[in-house]
């Protein structure tokens, strides 16, 4: 039994990272410079301007309050657009990565504030430009926050992909789906979840140590 | 060095508009360490960020080194301020940055190559005698420490102003003596213009050669700082003066009825102060041999020092026939010392067992 389930656990298993891994590195390249956006136009901030800061903040808002079920459906028409299907592995993950970019872009926006405000003056007062507040003061300083805010959204990215699993998506969600529900197989099921467990386990001490190698403070 | 005219500030609130300064005139020379004091909310961390354009004044000119703050494009007031050095309260170090880092970081700001930025960062750290600490980080240093990283970060683009915003503020005395001690040798050596803002009248004491005191937005007195602690006018000025030398009268005849009239078995208080050179002239002594009759009790006193000068503060209470005190107080009133009358009051019961 263990030597016929194995195969497709390593195949699971090796979809679930390929749409995690790749649906966070797009959704960070956004994701990131979009948290800094939020927080530096916000007001007393270096980069103050209202317009720019409401207009994001609602978009990001409005992404942020769909579910990622409903949101996966509707924008199939988009999904196809850019794979060029709406089925498998890789059509999976255009919805995770917009259901991303918005979640990370408020958890780096969170870590951003917690900088002393103090940090920021003193850069000004060495006349420093905002950009090189951004990258020498802010994005450092944020550093270990900014880990343990993208730990967590990984840890929702694996279960997110897991859903996208349902509607053909491949990896851990369409296995325990398919086999282990829709065939009965309880023992699938469980692997399933085990290797789940162990999985976001893993990203979490991985998410943690490293946070805690960063912080100085 | 700097020149601030007419300098106003005004936020706006939900309260309506709160004016934090309302014109200011300063004049700083060069070379000069200048105190300014003030209770919180009087305005004074508001102005000395007006002097680096922190904040922008309302209304005012601000002149550094000749160049007028307030009319510089960005891109030049980044420049400017890079002659500005400014240390803080809280010190506002990179807790992600090494010691070394962080004095070296105005100077990545600039873009100056490695090797140049250790040329300059060590004889820094060996000048806050931090040379030990280079690879720490903030969190493992003390609060002097967390300070000399910030005094090293302010040199390292070679400014001509330091500013200082409450700097020995979240520090005990004894480092506040040495921070202080660092900021003179800076100063001395490097003929650096400070000014310091400061709640402390100690700060002022030990540190300044002028200092301006702030209240409500405008500068209540101004002077040397020798002139404004011997001799304050502001009822602000001798409430900071009164936390380091007490106007309370000796406890003995504290809380009893002051009188300008003579009463039975009073004695006559008199406050002396004495300054500069003729500080240490045997002047009571002279007084006692001159009038015949006259006693003379020592309540208080205190010899204290300010930029090298001498300064001495005492209570005496005189008792005597009435003629016998007038000739006293004529007699103070020829030597080299100021005299203030308090009055006759009588000792407490208790205090004479």
């Amino acid at each position: 039994m263990f030597a016929e389930v194995l195969p497709l656990l390593s195949k699971a298993l090796g979809e679930t990272i390929y749409m995690v891994v790749v649906s966070m590195a797009i959704a960070s390249a956004i994701g990131v410079p979009l948290g800094v956006l939020l927080h530096t136009t916000a007001k007393g901030q270096i980069l103050e301007n209202v317009v720019i800061n409401q207009a994001v903040g609602s978009v990001v808002n409005a992404v942020r309050s769909i579910p990622f079920i409903i949101l996966m459906v509707a924008i199939i028409p988009l999904t196809r657009f850019i794979v060029g299907s709406a089925i498998g592995t890789t059509a999976a993950i255009v919805p995770l990565v917009i259901a991303s970019i918005p979640f990370i872009g408020r958890q780096v926006e969170t870590s951003l504030k917690e900088v002393p405000s103090g940090l920021v003056e003193a850069a000004l007062a060495m006349g420093a430009t905002p950009l090189q507040i951004i990258s020498r003061v802010l994005l450092p300083e944020a550093m270990p926050g900014i880990v343990s805010q993208l730990t967590t959204v990984i840890i929702a990215l694996v279960g997110e992909s897991a859903m996208a699993g349902a509607i053909g998506g491949g990896g851990l969600g369409d296995l325990a789906i398919r086999y282990g529900y829709q065939r009965f197989r309880p023992e699938v099921m469980l692997a399933t979840v085990v290797v789940l467990i162990v999985l976001v386990q893993a990203v979490q001490f991985v998410g943690n140590t490293l946070a805690k190698k960063l912080d100085k403070r | 060095m700097i020149k601030l005219c007419g300098i106003e500030k005004t936020y706006d609130s939900p309260s309506g508009k709160v004016h934090a300064l309302r014109g200011i005139d300063l004049e700083i020379a060069r070379g000069e360490i200048y105190g300014i004091i003030g209770l919180s909310g009087a305005g004074k961390s508001t102005l000395v960020r007006c002097i680096n354009m922190l904040e922008r004044p309302t209304a005012g000119k601000v002149i550094v080194d000749g160049q007028d703050m307030t009319t510089l494009t960005e891109s030049q007031l980044r420049e400017a301020r890079k002659s500005i050095g400014m240390i803080f309260q809280h010190f506002n170090l990179l807790s992600s940055a090494t010691v070394y880092d962080n004095i070296a970081f105005p100077l990545k700001l600039s873009g100056t190559s490695a090797a140049d930025i250790k040329k300059k960062v060590e004889p820094l750290l060996e000048l806050v005698g931090l040379s030990d600490k280079v690879n720490q980080y903030p969190s493992q240093l003390s609060g002097g420490q967390k300070q000399r990283v910030g005094i090293a970060r302010a040199l390292a683009n070679d400014p001509k102003v330091l500013l200082c915003d409450e700097a020995t503020s979240a520090l005990d005395p004894q480092t506040t003596k040495s921070i202080l001690d660092l900021i003179k040798v800076i100063n001395r050596n490097l003929s650096l213009t400070v000014v310091v803002i400061t709640h402390e009248m100690q700060v002022i004491k030990e540190l300044c050669d002028k200092v301006a005191v702030i209240s409500d937005g405008v500068i209540a007195e101004r002077g040397s700082v020798l002139d404004v602690f011997t001799n304050p006018q502001h009822r602000i000025t001798k409430e900071f003066i009164s936390v380091l030398l007490s106007n309370d009268l000796p406890a003995a005849f504290r809380g009893n009825e002051i009188s300008q009239d003579r009463t039975p078995d009073s004695f006559l208080l008199i406050r002396l102060i004495f300054l500069g050179d003729r500080a240490d002239d045997p002047v009571l002594a002279k007084m006692v041999r001159n009038c015949e009759g006259l006693e003379c009790t020592m309540l208080f006193g205190n010899l204290d020092e300010i930029h090298g000068v001498p300064f001495g503060r005492f209570i005496v209470g005189l008792s005597g026939e009435d003629e016998v005190i007038q000739s006293a107080l004529t007699f103070l009133g020829g030597e080299d010392v100021r005299v203030e009358v308090i009055g006759y009051v009588r000792r407490s019961p208790a205090a004479t067992k």
